[in-house]
């Protein structure tokens, strides 16, 4: 099984490779959906969906076709795939202190729960590269993270680790360097931009 | 009659003998019933994905809501025969605490030590 990458990857060059899907993974709450809408909105100038500060705002993925990474003289094309934040619990009342009403908040918990499973499934069948974002003011040792890069590792999916957030105060990307030194890790903006271009110099190298 | 917390110890030498399903269904079980497993050899990276999907397909708002999961953080030191044989860093699972999230908290975890605070079922 994780011979067919390789050979994929041999056949995809020799007879026209088609697009990667690379899956921007990573805990609620990261970043994903702002970093994913940044990347297609530099370039196509559209959003891949909402954001909100309440946890689990992303609970379907969503795929956009054909994004064009421009870095220097270099051209990618691929397929971003926005994915639901990964943890292993979910609780309703976690989304009541947010003002929900206990009916929405168990509507939006059991949203989340399929969402997980589905990112999950995306990520065993449907997936070639994986750019895991982190939150640069949140410990980088929590064990979904963990367990996460130790997934893509054992299907040996590229990967990037994507140190977000580091326009705040209390932000400390170098936690997640030292969390994932066998990683290449950039850190990045995603809300306010910063450090794209190297983000995009780094999907370049890894995702070709 | 004693208050507390079941811990269910399972050895390597159990684990071995039984297959990825079993485990993850071993897992769910206890934890669904309020138990704490601490697993001698933990899962593997497959494993764990899998007790991840298994485990939010039986989250119920108000019954389940999901299991804390903790092992020793890989060190980037990591000096053992596989590393020294191939220079990557060995997946050998290590010693791995699951528990249900509402009875269990992890209040820190060291390179070689974790931390962990139980509670009785409500």
């Amino acid at each position: 099984m994780v011979a067919f990458p390789r050979i994929r990857n041999f056949f995809g060059k020799l007879f026209g490779k088609k697009r990667s899907r690379v899956g921007i993974y990573g805990p609620p709450n990261a970043g994903k959906t702002t970093l994913a809408n940044r990347i297609v909105r530099d370039v196509t100038g559209e959003a891949v969906g909402p954001v909100s500060e309440i946890p689990h705002e992303t609970r379907r993925a969503r795929r956009k076709e054909g994004v064009e990474i421009n870095s220097g003289s270099t051209k990618l094309l691929i397929d971003i795939v926005d994915t639901p934040g990964v943890t292993t619990k979910i609780d309703y009342h976690e989304f009541m202190e947010y003002g929900m009403e206990q009916d929405e908040a168990i509507a939006r918990a059991r949203e989340a729960t399929e969402g997980v499973a589905e990112a999950m499934h995306w990520l065993r069948e449907d997936i070639d590269g994986v750019i895991y974002v982190l939150d640069s003011t949140q410990d980088p040792f929590m064990h979904v993270n963990i367990m996460m890069v130790g997934i893509i590792e054992a299907r040996k999916l590229p990967v990037i680790i994507v140190a977000n957030k580091i326009d705040l105060p209390d932000a400390a990307p170098q936690r997640i360097k030292s969390a994932f030194p066998q990683h290449p890790v950039v850190e990045i903006s995603g809300l306010e931009g910063h450090n794209m271009d190297e983000l995009y110099a780094k999907i370049s190298e890894v995702f070709r | 009659m004693i208050q507390g917390v079941q811990i269910d110890m399972l050895s390597a030498e159990r684990l071995s003998k039984m297959t990825s399903y079993e485990k993850i269904r071993l897992i769910l079980d206890d934890v669904r019933q309020g138990s704490v497993v601490v697993l001698e050899k933990g899962l593997t990276p497959e494993e764990q994905g899998k007790l991840l999907e298994t485990t939010m397909m039986e989250i119920n708002p108000g019954t389940f809501s999901g299991i804390e999961i903790e092992t020793y953080p890989s060190s980037g030191s990591d000096k053992g025969f596989i590393t020294k044989l191939f220079g990557k860093k060995s997946n050998v699972p290590r010693l791995m605490v699951i528990g249900p999230v509402d009875q269990l908290k992890m209040l820190s975890r060291e390179k070689d030590r974790l931390i962990a605070w139980a509670s009785a079922a409500q």
